[in-house]
């Protein structure tokens, strides 16, 4: 199976030693395990070489952190290159300053299309605004269909015709239709087609020429292996797009084909599908895509997110808590919400080298967190600080004031006298350790 | 033109790439070496057939010397090394007690609605009755697009109302074929991605309340995957196989650029024969796979 790139650099980081300046020999080795995982996650093997290349030219003689192991210094490089080439976190569409706005999907046989169509629709429709549907995809059986039901669902009109007629004669028959009726969104669906199948791509230059698209989008799947890179390109080259969205991240597809498309188009990936249901489309998140490119044991960008989550200032203030024994409740949900903000729990802990493979088949449960939270939040803010006070009538408050149990109180109590204990433990050591969040369970 | 020649020409753009590749590294007797042997592995890498079965290909090519003499060249070594990996042919065959049950799988838009349609014109050409099952109650319009595929094909469709039970579905096409004597059932199922656990239950119930109408069946399990795919077709593969037992898989979209190469691991890794391939969206557009055919194609 796929061992992440977490396990793999375990054995790695063994054979790393030292400090000081990252040498050429550490960084080729790690360089090599990076290689892999990027292979394995599907990134294009030209895109894999740029991007090594690249890598080792920035990684050679840099400084290593004080916190690092070479290793992991090489991958928290790889792991900042992969941010910077997927870009920025939100591209949006954008509309035209005058409707409608005329968004085009295209791509391969499968990809998701019309479902993306349809999901795109619903949220225009949420924001308040009046989208339309357009089936022009005449080719695969039922087709029509399929996004007629679909609009139905979402009480989105769409406009489709049973007759022979080609698919730019009716996109440019809605554009008219979608003026007179007002709606300011114009959604068309397109048949998949293969981009080296010439008629059909003959097809989509003539519907974009009928109807000039604001956005032409390609729906990409994120299981596509190699070839992304010349099916991504040849779309661009011949249709041109003005950005990418990324389908079935519900799997445990490794997305590389992401980076292969970014890498070629230099378009934006402006959304990705995370379900069948017309609900599931979410803006997509180059660092989140980046940790699934490498594997889930990441631990390097849980050491970025640990290191901007606590800053400089902050963590001193908190290792001065410490030592002064007066960490407390609120301390505590502030931490919570730290550790929660950089992510899932799971993909925390997914990040700890070790616990990935052992955390496989564990399911953690969020919402524990949010009960501790739910339950420090009723706590008066003295009782906040000192724990003493919680006698049992105000334990039986705050489990009410929480809609929890007593005995979810008397557990967070708990937690956090064994936390405060854990924490006096590092209070010897050196620099800010992120607490144990598995003794949370 | 022959069925060769057919598979030749889907897989044409394939060949162009893996073949001409090959032969350029290889060309006017250059040996083997640390260079010849890293354009070899992006070659096998850029089908799609991963980094461990590219580099076990690449040891033996290395270490086998007097094997490579023998064959005659690098290329022809390759050549019978790749086409072991696949194993024999392995036909997709009715056997058995009538009707033959097709249970067909995969994720999302792999491709499994049209194999279906393919597959039943294939065998109403063949003389032999089929029945539909439309089990896909889940993905909007799924019904009325195996139902445009019977009547391409002249199968019976069994089907129930959209949002229904896929598994009564498919047990009233199994008792339908039984009670009319037809000889071939396929069963069409929603895509569904290998990792949700309530999906891959529904298929188990599907298969065992299959059975309750006859308890040899479903005597093939067809897993669909889509030749664009990259190294996830093997965690496909692992977990349908997991699930409900695949016997055979069938390989589509290969009339695109891609390669489909990740087979070759399936097939290493899990044993699954590979029974078809799709090169189109017609109803001709299905073949059996035959390794030497598949591997020759590749190699011209
Ligand atoms: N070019 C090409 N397209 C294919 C092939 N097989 C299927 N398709 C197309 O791929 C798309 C998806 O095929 P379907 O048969 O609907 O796939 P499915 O697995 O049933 O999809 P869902 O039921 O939506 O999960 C359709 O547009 C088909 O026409 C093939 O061999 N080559
Ligand atoms: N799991 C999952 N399935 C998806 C997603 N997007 C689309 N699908 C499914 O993929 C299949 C093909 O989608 P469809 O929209 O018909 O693709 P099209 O052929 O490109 O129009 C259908 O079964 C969809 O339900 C997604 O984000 N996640
Ligand atoms: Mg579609
Ligand atoms: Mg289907």
């Amino acid at each position: 199976m796929l061992e992440s790139l977490g396990e793999r650099l375990e054995g790695i980081f063994k054979k790393l030693k030292g400090r000081g300046l990252l040498k050429e020999q550490d960084i080729e080795l790690a360089l090599k395990e990076v290689r892999v995982a990027l292979l394995e996650a599907d990134v294009n093997f030209r895109v894999v070489k740029d991007f090594v290349a690249s890598v080792k030219e920035k990684a050679t003689g840099k400084a290593v952190l004080e916190s690092l192991t070479p290793g992991q210094q090489v991958v928290k490089i790889v792991h900042n290159e992969i941010c910077q080439l997927l870009g920025g976190t939100e591209d949006k569409i954008k509309l035209a300053p005058n409707p409608p706005t005329v968004i085009m999907m295209i791509g391969l046989q499968g990809s998701g299309k019309t479902t993306t169509s349809a999901k795109l629709a619903r949220i225009f429709k949420k924001e308040g605004r009046r989208p339309m549907l357009v089936a022009a995809d005449l080719q695969r059986p039922a087709a029509v269909d399929q996004l007629i039901t679909l609009g139905k669902q979402l009480d989105v009109p769409v406009h489709f015709t049973r007759d022979k007629m080609s698919p730019a004669a009716l996109s440019s028959e809605a554009l008219k239709k979608a003026r007179l009726e007002a709606r300011d969104i114009v959604i068309i669906d397109t048949a998949g087609r293969l981009h080296i199948d010439q008629a059909l791509m003959v097809e989509l230059k003539e519907i974009k020429e009928k109807t000039s698209p604001h956005e032409t989008l390609l729906v990409a799947d994120s299981m596509t292996g190699q070839e992304a890179v010349n099916i991504a390109k040849t779309f661009n080259e011949e249709i041109g797009l003005e950005g990418v969205i990324l389908t079935k991240m519900d799997g445990d597809a490794r997305g590389g084909a992401a980076l292969s498309i970014k890498a070629v188009t230099g378009k934006p990936i402006k959304y990705m599908g995370t379900g069948e249901k017309l609900d599931m489309l979410e803006a997509f998140h180059p660092d989140r895509l980046a940790s699934r490119v490498l594997g889930m044991g990441d631990v390097l960008s849980l050491i970025e997110k640990a290191q901007s989550a606590y800053d400089m200032a902050e963590a001193e203030k908190l290792g001065k808590k410490l030592m002064a024994e007066s960490f407390t409740f609120e301390d505590l949900r502030d931490q919570l919400k730290k550790v929660r903000s950089m992510g899932s729990i799971e993909s925390l802990l997914g990040m700890i080298p070790g616990l990935g493979a052992k955390l496989k088949n564990v399911k953690i449960d969020e919402k524990e967190f949010v009960k501790v939270e739910a339950v420090i939040n009723s706590m008066t803010p003295s009782e906040r600080r000192n724990r003493h006070l919680l006698n049992g009538s105000r334990r039986k408050r705050i489990a009410i004031g929480s809609g929890t149990q007593v005995s979810d109180v008397n557990r967070v109590v708990k937690q956090y006298v064994e936390m405060k204990k854990m924490l006096k433990m590092f209070k010897g050591g050196k620099g800010l350790r992120m607490p144990n969040i598995a003794g949370f369970r | 033109m022959g069925l060769f020649d057919r598979l030749k020409k889907g897989l044409e753009r394939t060949r162009a790439s893996l073949m001409g590749g090959i032969d350029n590294i290889f060309s006017g007797g250059k040996v083997i070496d640390e260079e010849s042997l890293e354009e070899l592995e992006e070659l096998l890498i850029s089908s799609d057939i991963g980094v461990k079965t590219a580099s076990g290909i690449i040891e033996s090519l290395e270490q086998r010397k007097s094997d490579v003499k023998k064959a005659g060249s690098p290329r022809e070594f390759l050549k019978s090394e790749m086409t072991d990996l696949l194993g024999r042919p392995e036909p997709l065959v009715l056997f058995g007690e009538k009707p033959f049950v097709i249970l067909t799988v995969g994720v999302n838009g792999a491709g499994k609605t049209t194999t279906i349609g393919k597959l039943a014109s294939r065998f109403t050409q063949e003389g032999r009755s089929v029945v539909l099952a439309a089990a896909d109650t889940f993905r909007a319009a799924a019904i009325e697009q195996l139902e445009i595929w019977s009547q391409r094909s002249g199968a019976q469709l069994i089907k129930q109302q959209a949002g229904g039970d896929p598994a009564a579905v498919a047990f009233d096409a199994v008792e339908a074929a039984k009670k009319r004597g037809s000889d071939v059932v396929i069963i069409d199922t929603a895509g569904r991605l290998h990792t949700k656990a309530p999906l891959m239950e529904e298929l188990k119930k599907v298969r065992r309340v299959i059975q309750k109408a006859m308890p040899d069946a479903p005597q093939e399990t067809l897993l669909v995957v889509d030749a664009t795919n990259g190294q996830n077709a093997l965690r496909q593969a692992e977990l349908f196989n997991q699930a409900i037992a695949v016997t055979g898989i069938a390989l589509t979209k290969l009339d695109g650029t891609a390669k489909g190469g990740i087979v070759f691991t399936i097939k290493r890794e899990l044993g699954i024969p590979i029974k078809l391939l799709g090169i189109g969206e017609a109803v001709e557009d299905l073949r059996d796979f035959d390794p030497k055919d598949f591997i020759d194609a590749l190699f011209g």
